[in-house]
């Protein structure tokens, strides 16, 4: 199936939920309110004509400034069975940035789901483990957001567990290793 | 007689828990597994990540087209020229610019060159992770003549950077040519040797036949890719049904497995080398001739001599190393098949000369994801076999 038949399909069976369909490049993504997400998902990964039952990717994007909407979760899916391809994307508002998880459709979604609230906030309402997963447990702040500064939040305000590593080897340094 | 009396009582076990990595040498990288286990039985098996994260989206968005591709370099380190060609075919795509059939040749040639090297060491590290030496010491050596062969090719062997946006950064040498001829046409029995010593080996069977099996639906479901999924009969590659390059003047088969487990995985990337090469010949015996940059001046940096020549060449190249190229506003998604499995690139535009975005789908982030899935249920010496079959590289998984 072309994949703008797929929008349309989406379209017109959850009317309500569509924002915005584009294409580019001939790759179409289709912008929705997060509210169904869960349904739209079980729906494309169901129905027969469709089958998205490879979820190839998820993850966050930061439109800081530049949308009403800051955040949005982009959902790539793929049909092994029919290869077809649609790029879903759910917006998620900056002062409640939470979604549903989809790991009910798709088990592989998993990890995905953890690095998204790792590097971006997002809260995966549902997830069963919801813990950082690239960065320490007790980082604080989310890289990939546009307001995080590239080379990290400062000297003043390491990550405690680099400032424990120098400590210690400072400590070593002053201990005699050679002592008679 | 105290001692004795104790014996006669029912030997209580307590569950153990240990930590896996991430130093262990198994675990090809900075992984680690923290197992539960019930004697010899693996109960819970969590995989810890990250130990080599960098921050690679991050620093994407932070330059230029072009500066960002030595990045890619060092997502998966054994097989480079992959990652660089999955990064140049993205970018292509968002340009909107197509290299030239020649530069699509090399660019083919490179990549299954990088597949061979990259499934040569998966084969060597997982076999000798199960306890076979001998095919570990004759991969590496036939490793050797493939990293050679990238040195003569553009003056490196692991972090090569070779593929360029719009096409490839330099014509390849005769002698390259005659070289690499040499070694496919050579190829094909050193296979054979590697499989007299392990596809037929009944220790190797014990190891790894009906060990981690992995059902053709669930596969789907857990969005493996590359051999670990066809290993469970899915025919899935994007060589195949989203072709790039010169994918599609070439002939090859796509090997599926039947019953999903270590043993099958392995007969697929073994079966996927011997296509690497078959490709790599194809290729070489095909090669057209002509260019090997694309000529769209607003997207490629001018030719080196011209720039010395010419002032208008100078601006030009200044004006694209410094603030980038004009991109149209728009984002897409490129996957190409690397050796383990689909890399994916994500670009979100906005119209300057950085990615708004810049997102890696990497096939290892979920395969290590898996890592529970196969290893709950089974002994600990199948968690061995299971993260040499997943074939991971921790540097793609962390980014």
């Amino acid at each position: 199936m072309q994949p703008i038949a797929i929008a349309e399909n989406i379209k017109d069976r959850f009317p309500e939920e569509v924002l915005d369909i584009r294409e580019f490049r001939e790759q179409v993504s289709v912008t929705l309110k997060k509210g169904r997400i869960v349904d739209i998902c079980r729906y494309l990964h169901d129905d027969p004509s469709l089958y998205m039952d490879f979820l190839v990717d998820l993850c966050g994007l930061d439109y800081k400034g530049k949308k009403e909407n800051r955040f949005a979760v982009l959902y790539n899916l793929y049909s092994v069975e029919h290869r077809h391809r649609i790029m879903l994307k759910a917006e998620v508002e900056e002062s409640e940035p939470s979604i549903d998880s989809v790991i009910s459709v798709w088990r592989g979604v998993d990890w995905h789901e953890r690095e998204c609230f790792d590097m971006f906030g997002i809260v995966f309402k549902g997830h069963p483990d919801l813990r950082r997963i690239l960065l320490p447990e007790d980082w604080e702040g989310h890289p990939l957001r546009k307001d995080y500064p590239l080379k990290g939040p400062g000297p003043d305000m390491e990550w405690k567990g680099f400032t424990d590593v120098l400590d210690r080897a400072k400590r070593y340094k002053e201990f005699d290793w050679y002592q008679k | 007689m105290q001692e004795l009396d104790d014996t006669d009582k029912t030997f209580e076990t307590k569950e153990l828990t240990i930590s896996l990595g991430p130093q262990h040498p198994a675990t090809h990288g900075v992984l680690r597994l923290v197992l539960h286990l019930n004697g010899e039985t693996v109960v819970k098996c969590t995989p810890y990540v990250g130990y080599l994260h960098r921050g690679v989206e991050k620093l994407g968005e932070n330059r230029t087209y072009f500066a960002a591709l030595p990045l890619s370099d060092r997502l998966d380190y054994i097989s480079s020229m992959n990652n660089n060609v999955g990064y140049v075919n993205a970018v292509e795509k968002l340009f909107g610019i197509e290299a030239p059939a020649r530069a699509k040749f090399i660019r083919t040639i490179v990549a299954e060159m990088g597949r061979l090297s990259s499934h040569i060491i998966w084969l060597g590290t997982h076999v000798l992770d199960i306890g076979a030496t001998t095919p570990f010491l004759h991969a590496m050596a036939a490793r050797e003549k493939i990293l050679d062969l990238f040195e003569i090719l553009c003056g490196a062997r692991l972090t090569v950077s070779y593929p360029r946006v719009g096409g490839v950064r330099n014509d390849i040498s005769q002698q390259f040519l005659d070289e690499l001829y040499d070694f496919v046409l050579d190829f094909p029995s050193k296979m054979d040797d590697y499989e007299t010593l392990v596809t037929e080996n009944r220790i190797w069977k014990d190891r790894t036949v009906d060990i981690g099996v992995i059902s053709r639906e669930e596969a789907i479901n857990w969005g493996l890719t590359g051999g670990t999924l066809r290993g469970s009969g899915v025919d899935y590659d994007v060589r195949k049904y989203a072709p790039y390059d010169a994918y599609d003047q070439v002939e090859f088969d796509v090997p599926v497995g039947k019953k999903g487990d270590c043993y099958d995985r392995y007969l697929v990337r073994v079966e996927e080398m011997r296509q690497a090469n078959r490709i790599i010949k194809q290729c070489v015996e095909k090669l057209p001739a002509g260019a090997v940059m694309a000529d769209a001046p607003k997207f490629t940096l001018p030719p080196k001599d011209m720039i010395l020549k010419d002032m208008e060449h100078l601006i030009h190249q200044f004006i694209l190393i410094t603030k980038g190229p004009s991109v149209a506003e728009g984002e897409v998604y490129v996957g190409t098949e690397v050796p383990k499995g689909e890399l994916g690139f994500y670009f979100v535009s906005d119209g300057t000369g950085k990615p708004y975005r810049m997102r890696v789908r990497a096939p290892s982030f979920v395969h290590a994801s898996v890592m529970p899935r196969l290893c709950e249920g089974g002994l600990i010496a199948d968690v061995i076999a299971n993260i040499g079959t997943i074939d991971i590289v921790l540097g793609e998984c962390d980014r």
